[in-house]
């Protein structure tokens, strides 16, 4: 009895799963599979190799690949501080790096933007003391310095989660057994944060290899990524089809970084999340 | 009697402004097996934490096998642990997780599979070198912790109430197994529990500890027969503790009756604490008891009966393998020797803590 309605109160998500999640999906499929007289083809997809697709894609995959691996060298560190502060301190440097995320996304990389022009706030700082100005907006750069801002604390949250969780036993039965700090910590906490690794790369590299509205106002249109080709095929040439191919493309890169990601953590983890 | 290996010299240690040990001073000697025993927040854990080498203490020294270890880190020490929860590492198996200290010391690999061989046959664990530690129980657990601690040859083997986690008959059968591997070993074992049936099965030396004070240090048949304060006497075992007057040498007066012991040296007409164990008091007939009184509570415990006697106000706890039911008159009589006089607590230092069961 009690199971049954624990069942139906799922109802709702699978409505609302199905509705917005399955179907578009589905249509995506179509779109992508089809041309514009709903003919099957896999011309779509094939275009990836266009040269300009390609290399969108390619851009992508790197700044998305160089964000995240910032991102861990960045968050790890400040992980471990976090984990290893008494609870009272750490609550408030979490609500000091969650609190960003409350802001509106778009608000936060426009004021990027303000801050990186050539005329912007840190240039002129940087002429005022007479300094060379940096030219850094439109650039790769820019970029990579917004996926960062954005995507951090979806780094250091999971790995700090998992920090949290490992036994202070096991750390002192690692040193008991005659490892000192640095042996304690490649031999012990850095395998069992590994989940945490994961799913913090999982959760940067995904989006940043997808973003638009990032390359868009801090790369100023110059450098297309693989989402700005797909965004600008749907808005500005109304080419649902060949929109929808890409975007198979790129689920494909999704899903295959993510086996990668799943054989990685089985390989040092034994067992996953 | 054998070289003393590890010496603590007036370790105090406070947290928050809290005194956890005050001025603790205490010998280990070679070969020993050693119990610290006391009730929770006694400072019990914080002793073993320090000469592991997990705290450092605010005050005093710390000396291992003559040398001054106070401030050397843990992971130096000559000795290892085997900790409460048992602390295995989850991410390695069962044979990685033995060989971890070897491995740190770049032992050769066939030292290590022998070692890795010894020690699980040491535990009665033969072939479970590639079982993962969740895969095991909390008693296969606890073997394993301990051969991960004795491959590395430790002179002396710390062991945080390793068997608080299981149930009773395990935890029996790994009190015999411990004394086993120690002799077996050779080596010295500091045990820390607040079970006081586990110090005085396993133990050469018990040491009673209450609020960072140790109160008193002895074999379990000292600490059992002659418990040197009401503290001790109370936490170890079931006792009959009564406010009484020494008469002179020899007598006693136990709730306004006189009776004969053996203690001399107290003084005259002195208050003194008595414990008399619920085993030694004797049920007789009325008339031949030197006290009478009746039972009011009486519980089968197998071997004997435990019986609440209400005699002279004062409710006398009473182990008998004869039973008498509840109502019944009798008479308590107690041999002299089995009268245990003991000064009250001089200081409020040494004030008892009485233990609510």
């Amino acid at each position: 009895m009690k199971n049954k309605f624990v069942k139906w109160l799922s109802l709702p998500y699978a409505l609302w799963s199905m509705a917005f999640v399955i179907i578009p999906l589905l249509m995506v499929f179509y779109f992508g599979l089809t041309d514009k007289s709903g003919k099957f083809t896999i011309s779509n997809i094939l275009s990836i190799s266009l040269p300009v697709h390609f290399k969108s894609l390619l851009i992508a995959l790197l700044l998305s690949l160089i964000s995240t691996i910032i991102c861990l060298l960045l968050s790890y560190p400040l992980a471990m501080i976090l984990s290893s502060m008494n609870s009272g301190n750490n609550r408030l440097m979490i609500l000091i790096f969650v609190l960003p995320m409350w802001m509106n996304f778009l608000l936060r990389t426009l004021a990027w933007q303000t801050l990186l022009e050539n005329e912007g706030v840190i240039n002129t700082i940087l002429r005022a003391i007479h300094l060379p100005g940096l030219k850094i907006i439109n650039t790769p750069y820019a970029i990579v310095f917004g996926m960062i801002y954005n995507f951090l604390p979806f780094m250091v949250l999971p790995i700090y989660n998992v920090l949290c969780k490992i036994d202070k036993n096991l750390l002192n039965a690692a040193r008991d057994l005659g490892a000192n700090e640095i042996q304690t910590f490649l031999k012990v906490t850095l395998p069992l944060s590994v989940p945490g690794i994961i799913s913090g790369i999982t959760m940067v590299f995904v989006p940043a290899l997808t973003t638009f509205v990032i390359s868009d106002l801090l790369g100023g249109s110059k450098i297309l990524l693989i989402g700005n080709v797909i965004e600008q095929e749907f808005t500005l040439n109304s080419n649902w089809n060949l929109g929808s191919g890409l975007s198979i493309v790129l689920m494909l890169f999704i899903v295959i970084s993510m086996i990668i990601t799943a054989v990685f953590d089985k390989d040092g983890e034994g067992s996953a999340l | 009697m054998s070289n003393k290996l590890i010496t603590l010299e007036n370790i105090s240690k406070s947290y928050d402004n809290h005194l956890v040990l005050d001025e603790m001073n205490l010998y280990i000697r070679e070969n020993e097996f050693v119990t610290l025993l006391g009730p929770s927040g006694c400072g019990k854990t914080t002793t073993l934490r320090i000469i592991g080498g997990f705290e450092t203490p605010d005050t005093g020294r710390v000396v291992f096998d003559g040398k001054d270890i106070t401030k050397l880190p843990a992971y130096k020490r000559q000795l290892n642990t085997v900790f409460q929860k048992y602390a295995l590492f989850t991410h390695m198996n069962i044979a990685e997780n033995i060989a971890f200290g070897l491995k740190i010391k770049n032992k050769s690999k066939s030292y290590i599979d022998d070692k890795i061989k010894y020690a699980l046959k040491l535990v009665n664990l033969e072939g479970y070198e590639n079982r993962m530690p969740d895969s095991l129980s909390g008693g296969q657990q606890q073997r394993i912790a301990i051969a991960r601690a004795i491959v590395n040859e430790p002179k002396v083997l710390l062991l945080d109430e390793p068997l608080g986690a299981l149930d009773l008959k395990l935890r029996q059968d790994m009190q015999y197994e411990l004394i086993r591997l120690k002799n077996e070993l050779g080596i010295t074992f500091i045990y820390v529990t607040h079970d006081q049936e586990e110090a005085l099965t396993m133990s050469d030396t018990i040491v009673v500890m209450n609020q960072g004070y140790i109160q008193q240090i002895g074999t379990p048949e000292m600490i059992y027969n002659e418990p040197e304060n009401a503290f001790v006497a109370d936490f170890i075992g079931d006792s009959n503790i009564i406010d009484s007057i020494m008469v002179r040498d020899e007598l006693v007066e136990i709730l306004g009756v006189k009776f004969a012991c053996v203690d001399k040296g107290f003084g005259e007409n002195v208050h003194v604490d008595v414990v008399i164990r619920p085993e030694d008091v004797e049920l007789v007939k009325p008339e031949e008891g030197n006290i009478t009184g009746e039972v009011t509570h009486i519980i089968f415990k197998g071997v004997h009966y435990e019986m609440e006697v209400m005699a002279n106000g004062f409710e006398w706890l009473v182990h008998s393998t004869r039973m008498y039911p509840v109502g019944e008159k009798v008479g308590i009589k107690v041999d002299p020797f089995n009268i245990q006089i003991m000064n009250k607590p001089a200081s409020e230092d040494e004030e008892a803590v009485q233990i609510e069961e």
